[in-house]
């Protein structure tokens, strides 16, 4: 009996030890991300100003603005995503309201699944030897536009997917019953319903899209460009290189950190941005739905 | 006729939708037929930089030499011809720098106008010379000859120990220690962050209050949102000195350095996909195991997660996949030394980081321009396999559901 009591007391202590353990371990990885934006935001902050985000950068970049690179990111944002958008949601209607099961459903899944696991420097070199070389776009916004825009093909196609199917049957069984085509269907219906969730999938990518930079060294990115590109066969400065550039092989290291700090929270407050409005845009349609 | 048009409109439209839907495998065919015929290149061109030629004198009997060779005979760690199946001779080596040596500078003339007669005139006079030295100082009555050098053979390519792709007189082309540079730092986060993720997917999915899991996954999903680069960056700065100072070493770009920064950014693909995998355990069966009197530790260990281990798998896979194609922050932390890693305090070299270091200036269709996109091959058919490998599992996983 009192055997039984001992192991029974040992099986609960472990428990939770276990436990504390385990939740222990959560809050340190939701701790590292509060260390590296405190870390970001509070080196960076005293760097932020209206200068530094509208002029250009001075003295081997250890002073003055960032305005190019923002300009920069902005127009490959914009090309990426005009590409990317209208290709991925046709995409990922086709797949979802069109075809059926079977195996070219299965291909076309894979593929995509394929492509989104591809490392980015890979998308790189690619655009690189298709749009820089053999096209002779050259290094330009618009090469690393399209570079970015395959790149995130994959993320618009799955979250376009997602919420084409969280679209009620019902919805498409009343239009077909009401003798509408299927484009009709898809057109009207279905896509007006799924749009706001649509539209959290596009900002989401066009967070990623702002902070990649492994895709960009070879198709666009600028060192140092003092003057805003004025068409897409242009060369531009990118945010994310900019960074690169002044952490790691400024003319004088030591003395653009501070320029390095203010980059890092720019791009951090993209993201962030990005990410609550697309939390907040979620959650606001999500209740209007379910009111319906 | 209405009804017609419409149908016709039903069709283009359709079409227009299929086209779509293609984009995504046309693009990964191109990849693959872009990288290939950019990467074949390499083993298809002789590893000596263009307009430069090695020449020996006419009678010496070696014909065609290995690229590893020729390094060794420049580095003098070859000195006689018999080494390399020639005569007893001692090599006599030639660089065009190497000029003063023999001839004044009048004798080459003001323009060296003269240079390429006295080069033929040296070769023909010295029998154990090799002479590295520009194709526009090659004589039209040239009286050496020409050695041939072998191409870069793909096992060579795979196993060489050697990474100078711009090397005198010769390029080593040698991958192998890049590969153990990617394998060393991604298996290293994946050690980091697989116990650290487990034990959050499982907190989060069967401990946590649902308020609790609420608040806390979107901040672990956000961690996925920060840029590589922000993540490089916060490592040269913060991780990188501890390194430093905590092992008390000369640098603190180590290959420790980035399997700490891949860690913290595979934890989160980690979290999402194991706890995902966890959720699916269906409640009958951790009901049962409760009802059977054992503690809800218990029933984790050995209920939960041996349902969800292929689900966990894939993640653990998925994050190796992610950290092995990493390319901006492994760069900025590592120190990129192409050596074989010994430890995990000592600086490595990635695939992708130099791909991303290097390909700036190598100049287009050159054979190192041609060598990078052979590691991004290498890398692709990496990641390839990963993808594949993730889905037999996931597929696994939904065939013991039904």
């Amino acid at each position: 009996m009192t055997k039984e009591i001992r192991l029974a007391k040992k099986k609960r202590r472990n428990q939770k030890i276990a436990f504390g353990l385990f939740s222990l371990i959560s809050y340190a990885v939701v701790a590292i991300l509060f260390v590296i934006l405190a870390f970001i935001v509070i080196k960076g902050i005293g760097v932020i100003s209206w200068e530094f985000i509208s002029a250009m950068p001075s003295n081997g970049m250890t002073e003055g603005g960032i305005y190019p690179a923002i300009i920069g990111t902005l127009c490959l944002v914009l090309v990426s995503m005009v590409f990317a958008f209208p290709v991925g949601v046709l995409a990922a209607i086709y797949m979802n309201e069109y075809v059926k099961e079977g195996w070219p459903k299965k291909i076309i899944k894979q593929m995509t699944n394929n492509l989104a696991g591809v490392p980015s420097i890979v998308f790189g070199l690619f655009g690189m030897s298709l749009f820089v070389n053999k096209m002779g776009f050259g290094d330009s916004i618009l090469a690393g536009g399209l570079t970015l825009g395959l790149l995130v093909l994959p993320i618009v196609i799955r979250t376009t997917e997602e919420s084409l199917k969280a679209v009620d049957d019902t919805f498409r069984q009343a239009s077909f019953g009401l003798g509408a085509s299927k484009w009709e269907t898809t057109s009207k219906i279905v896509f007006p319903i799924a749009f706001p969730n649509i539209i959290t999938g596009l900002i989401l990518s066009i967070g990623r899209v702002s902070g990649e930079t492994a895709p960009i060294l070879f198709t666009v990115a600028a060192y140092f460009l003092p003057k805003l590109p004025t068409s897409i066969f242009d060369q531009a400065m990118a945010l994310p290189y900019h960074l690169y550039v002044i952490a790691t092989s400024g003319t004088n290291i030591e003395a653009s950190r501070a320029m390095a700090y203010g980059t890092a929270l720019i791009l951090i407050i993209i993201v962030l941005i990005s990410n609550l409005l697309a939390n907040a845009l979620r959650k606001y349609y999500g209740k209007k739905v379910k009111m319906n | 006729m209405k009804t017609n048009l419409k149908q016709i409109k039903e069709k283009v439209i359709e079409s227009i939708l299929m086209l779509s839907s293609a984009a995504t495998s046309i693009t990964v065919i191109l990849i693959v037929f872009f990288l290939f015929i950019e990467g074949a290149g390499v083993f298809s061109k002789k590893p000596i930089e263009d307009g430069f030629l090695l020449a020996v004198a006419a009678d010496n009997p070696v014909k065609k030499l290995e690229p590893s060779q020729i390094k060794d005979i420049f580095d003098q760690k070859i000195k006689n011809w018999k080494e390399v199946g020639g005569k007893d001779e001692a090599i006599v080596l030639f660089r065009t720098s190497d000029i003063s040596q023999y001839y004044t500078d009048e004798e080459l003339g003001e323009n060296f106008e003269y240079f390429p007669a006295k080069i033929n005139e040296l070769i023909a006079k010295t029998p154990g010379i090799v002479a590295f030295f520009s194709d526009k100082y090659k004589a039209k009555d040239f009286k050496g000859r020409e050695l041939d050098i072998d191409r870069i053979k793909v096992f060579e390519f795979l196993s060489g120990e050697e990474w100078f792709p711009t090397a005198q007189p010769i390029a080593q082309m040698g991958v192998k220690p890049l590969i153990y540079g990617t394998l060393w730092v991604s298996f290293g986060a994946i050690l980091l962050a697989l116990p650290i993720g487990l034990a959050a997917a499982i907190y989060l999915s069967e401990i946590a209050k649902k308020r609790t899991r609420s608040l806390l996954k979107p901040l672990i999903e956000l961690l996925a949102g920060i840029p590589s680069v922000v993540y490089g960056f916060f490592g040269l700065v913060v991780i990188v000195p501890l390194i430093q100072s905590l092992f008390n070493l000369p640098v603190g770009e180590t290959a420790l350095a980035g399997s700490v920064v891949l860690a913290i950014m595979a934890l989160p693909t980690i979290i999402t996909i194991s706890e995902d995998a966890m959720r699916n355990t269906p409640r009958a069966m951790k009901e049962a195991s409760l009802a059977l009197g054992a503690s809800q530790w218990q029933t984790i260990y050995k209920v939960v997660i041996p349902y969800s281990a292929s689900g966990i798998t894939a993640g653990a896979i998925l994050g190796i996949g992610r950290a092995i194609g990493e390319t901006m922050a492994v760069l900025m932390v590592t120190g990129n030394a192409a050596v074989i890693p010994k430890s995990f305090l000592a600086p490595v070299r990635t695939i992708p980081a130099t791909i991303a270091a290097e390909l700036g200036e190598a100049p287009n269709g050159g054979l190192h321009y041609e060598a990078l996109f052979a590691l991004g091959c290498i890398l692709f058919l990496i990641t390839f396999g990963i993808n594949m490998l993730v889905e037999m599992v996931t597929n696994k996983q939904s065939h013991k559901k039904h």
